[in-house]
């Protein structure tokens, strides 16, 4: 009986905390006074940008809000829309499912974590969104999850509802496992090289065209018995009538314009190169294609395949107008990205604007979600970071990171609440369970699982 | 039929040789690529850069200055300065004139392509104990990496061998030179430790996962560990004494050269500084406290939480080169930006400490950048350039000749069209050893042959 009273309270509770949260996200927001950098109609001194209901509402010079808005003072800080990284494997309890050649019926989204503190540090330096991918195992690897960092809440509520699905394609050294050793008694798997890489696709392809037309055929009627549902080719199918994105791992570019034509060939594009540390090699023929790439500002080295990567790679694929984008495929790197991007105009003269784009509204572009995100206008999201300075300069601080005008990491308060975490870790540690071995009475603890991540992978 | 098979015997041994041969250009081929960075040394002179902002960190920053660069040193600079006859002058209107920058962990010219081209790694000798392997002799002065760093304003690493017990010894190079000793500020500098650290980590099991063990058992693990090393270095002293005494009495028992121990030796006096690498407070602690008693002059590397060991540090006058400004956090529930501040609180607790990179080589021209994000993060932006120059200079006992803009210093210049740590900043002129060095790179060279392909 007393079981059921606290299980009531409970839910009652529960109703009370949620419809405060649901309060809380409908109270306005009003950023006042700040240098405002769009993403889209350049540098705007002295203005206010009006959040109602998650939506950018308002952007101008004396704005009113609502009594109970909350108001943040931009007096002599820039805001930027959020950043955006198009190739990220935070959130990712598992990244490579790397025993077939083509693994399309896994998804990313059966393996979230949205506890994992690379989405707070993220949001500390300023990302809103990530392309979360699959690794680069495979030709043909996962299908992805494109996200909002709403750190504290279900993962339900991470997802972009209208995110175009997509897909994550690899070619060259991590495909053809160049630098993984099977165990001993397993065969290596198939493919070795760049040709048999070229060829797996192209047989997924056909075998996913052939399944097509088995479909076709019995949705007119030309056949008696349903086909099978394939769960490896319905994704495939998916990308021949372009529904699906095509995020394609690469560093080599003769790999790249190898997928390009196999893309042609079928009659479907492939999204955004992803890596495309040679993409300034091809860029005419990128553009051409009309794929966005998708790389790293400056990192390189690493591994053969990436030691004729330069800085300049995104100022050649630009003059192309290729729309490029500047992720971090790191919980590193994620939290600097402004960085990268502020690199970009140092390497073959990209325009301020023109580099903040490529860590705000070019991914949101290569990911299908411009419409609502990766720029500061009038309709779009209030996905919105409000800076210390310029986010270009290097002693620029996030103060406030909102996505869907809420605030999800406020320096201040972060600041704030570190003497109450270190109160609580200080009682924590007395329990049982967080003595040393010594001082417990019981022998055991059950071990944990590995951080989430830190399983050997491949991600580069 | 005897004839016959060492005939095919000479063949097959032949082939091999060819295929042996063929394998070694291919792999030297990329290593060397490019043509960009070959004996491009730069060109001596005399130089005076005119009318620019000279930070020269020791001292006062000259809003509107001269400096002159003769035979390869700062002959002199200031506000009244003027350029003799036979000078080259450059225009630094709007210029501003900083030391270069010094990166005092790298592992520059050792590992080109860190991933799937062994050939290119001489990082780390098999081994644990490898006190007579030395930097100095497998740094390829032709590296990429070279000419990649420095025309973003590195102008001297420090370069190490990692991996095991005692890596070997770390050299000091200037990023100029066509062979190693052209490059080298001091050869062999110092003795790298990887202090044994409380690791629960204790390897992976394929398929399995990470293995770890009790944290009881860890700490008497490290207690070996440091057993062990204390060992090495006794065994060094017992050596060193051995040969002492032989020295002096031909009657007694001789000892043969042991290249291991011979290389401790100078160390094992307090000649030369032993660096340490460790991260977490207990580990600091724990390399304080056997640098203590074995009477080393020693130098923490990594230091992430080297701010709560500050007692220990400044008591036993220690420095910490920091390279981890842009580590991760050291547990999920510490502050996102502890790794940042991390520069901020050894300042504040009085450590001395520079900022470095820790880099392979590839990306360490972002060290100005880790030195700016330490300063978004606390630290003043003056100690924030200080840690890249000056500092390191000093840590490194290099500070007579470099990490600043003073008369008779080594003339290692970088002129910026704005603040070096900015990452939009562009480098204008480079000066390595008084010599005007192109500003080309790997990267510049690739740059020009495809930015204009249709």
């Amino acid at each position: 009986m007393r079981k059921q009273t606290v299980f009531l309270m409970t839910i009652f509770l529960s109703i009370l905390l949620s419809s405060a949260i649901f309060a809380q996200q409908k109270t306005d927001i009003l950023i006042r006074n700040a240098t405002v950098l769009t993403a889209a109609n350049g540098t705007l001194e002295n203005r206010d940008i009006l959040i109602r209901n998650g939506k950018i509402t308002q952007i101008g010079s004396n704005l009113k809000a609502a009594a109970n808005a909350q108001i943040i003072d931009g007096t002599g800080k820039f805001v930027s829309p959020g950043i955006i990284d198009a190739h990220s494997h935070a959130m990712m309890n598992a990244i490579n499912e790397s025993s077939f050649a083509v693994t399309s019926m896994t998804r990313i989204r059966d393996v979230l974590d949205p506890t994992d503190p690379t989405i707070y540090r993220a949001l500390a330096g300023g990302v809103t969104a990530a392309n979360l991918l699959h690794g680069s195992a495979n030709p043909i690897g996962g299908q992805n999850s494109v996200v909002k960092f709403k750190y504290g809440r279900p993962i339900e509520d991470f997802l972009i509802p209208d995110a175009p699905g997509g897909i994550k394609f690899a070619m060259g050294e991590n495909v053809k496992r160049s630098n993984f050793q099977p165990q001993p008694g397993q065969p290596r798997r198939y493919p070795a090289t760049r040709m048999g890489t070229v060829e797996v696709i192209r047989d997924a392809f056909i075998r996913a065209r052939d399944y097509k037309q088995s479909w076709d055929d019995f949705r007119a009627k030309k056949t008696k018995v349903q086909p099978r549902k394939d769960m490896e080719l319905e994704p495939l199918v998916e990308i021949l009538e372009g529904k699906r994105l095509v995020h394609a791992h690469g560093y080599r570019s003769d790999e790249h314009l190898n997928l390009l034509r196999l893309a042609d060939e079928f009659g479907f594009k492939i999204k955004t190169l992803q890596h495309g540390l040679e993409a300034y090699k091809i860029a005419p023929e990128i553009a051409k294609h009309g794929a966005g790439v998708s790389i790293f500002a400056d990192y390189w080295g690493y591994k053969l395949e990436a030691y004729d990567s330069i800085p300049y790679n995104a100022a050649i694929l630009w003059k192309n107008g290729v729309v490029v984008s500047i992720n971090s495929d790191d919980p590193e790197r994620i939290r600097r990205l402004n960085i990268d991007a502020a690199k970009m105009m140092k390497y073959g003269g990209i325009p301020e604007e023109e580099a903040l784009k490529m860590i705000t509204l070019n991914p949101a572009k290569q990911l299908g979600i411009d419409k609502r995100t990766g720029s500061i206008e009038v309709g779009k999201d209030g996905d919105i970071v409000v800076w210390s300075a310029h986010p270009f300069s290097v002693y620029a601080r996030p103060e406030y990171t909102l996505v869907e005008g809420e605030i999800f990491f406020d320096r201040g308060r972060d600041i704030l609440r570190r003497q109450d975490l270190a109160r609580e870790r200080a009682e924590l540690e007395k329990n049982e369970a967080n003595l040393p071995p010594e001082k417990r009475t019981r022998s055991e603890r059950p071990r944990t699982s590995p951080t989430p991540g830190e399983e050997e992978g491949v991600q580069n | 039929m005897k004839k016959h098979l060492s005939f095919i015997i000479y063949h097959l041994s032949f082939s091999v040789f060819l295929l042996l041969t063929a394998h070694c250009l291919l792999l030297t081929s990329f290593a060397q690529s490019g043509g960009t960075q070959q004996n491009l040394t730069g060109r001596a002179g005399t130089f005076a850069i005119t009318n620019a902002r000279i930070v020269t960190v020791s001292g006062a920053t000259i809003e509107n200055g001269t400096i002159i660069i003769r035979d390869g040193k700062i002959e002199s600079f200031g506000s009244n300065i003027k350029p003799g006859s036979g000078v080259e002058t450059i225009d630094g209107k709007g210029l501003s004139v900083y030391p270069g920058m010094i990166d005092a962990a790298t592992n520059m010219g050792l590992r080109e392509i860190s991933g799937g081209a062994p050939a290119t790694v001489d990082v780390a000798e098999t081994g644990n104990m490898n006190s007579n392997a030395k930097a100095i002799t497998g740094i390829n002065p032709h590296t990429s990496h070279i000419n990649v760093t420095r025309v973003n304003g590195t102008t001297t690493v420090l370069s190490m061998p990692i991996g095991g017990l005692i890596s070997g010894q770390s050299a000091v190079i200037n990023l100029n030179g066509a062979t190693q000793s052209e490059m080298a500020v001091i050869p062999t500098h110092s003795l790298i430790v990887n202090f044994p650290q409380v690791s629960t980590f204790a390897g992976f099991t394929p398929g399995v996962g990470p293995r770890f063990i009790e944290f009881n058992q860890a700490v008497t693990q490290r207690d070996k560990n440091v057993a062990d090393l204390k060992k090495i270095f006794e065994n060094a002293a017992a050596y060193a004494k051995a040969r002492d005494a032989y020295a002096q009495n031909k009657s007694l028992p001789f000892t043969p050269t042991d290249l291991k121990m011979e290389a401790i030796i100078p160390y094992l006096r307090g000649e030369k500084p032993i660096i340490f690498t460790a991260n977490r407070e207990r580990d600091i602690r724990g390399a304080v406290k056997f640098a203590e008693e074995m009477k080393f002059k020693a130098i923490i590397l990594g230091g992430a939480e080297a701010w709560k060991a500050a007692d220990v540090l400044k008591k036993n006058d220690i420095p910490v080169i920091y390279t981890n400004v842009w580590s991760l956090p050291q547990s999920p529930d510490e502050s996102y930006d502890s790794m940042f501040e991390a520069p901020a609180k050894m300042r504040e607790a009085g450590i001395r400490f520079c900022i470095a990179t820790g880099d392979d080589g590839a990306n360490a021209r972002d060290l100005p950048y880790q030195a700016g994000m330490a300063s978004a993060y606390g630290l003043a932006k003056d100690e924030a350039l200080k840690a890249v120059t000056l500092y390191p200079a000093q840590i490194l006992g290099v500070a007579d000749r470099m990490g600043s803009i003073e008369n008779g210093k080594v003339a290692n210049i970088v002129v910026t069209d704005g603040d070096i740590l900015d990452a939009r900043t562009n480098i204008k002129y480079l000066f390595i050893g008084g010599r005007l060095l192109p500003l080309t790179s790997r990267h510049t060279e690739l740059y020009d042959a495809f930015k204009n392909r249709k």
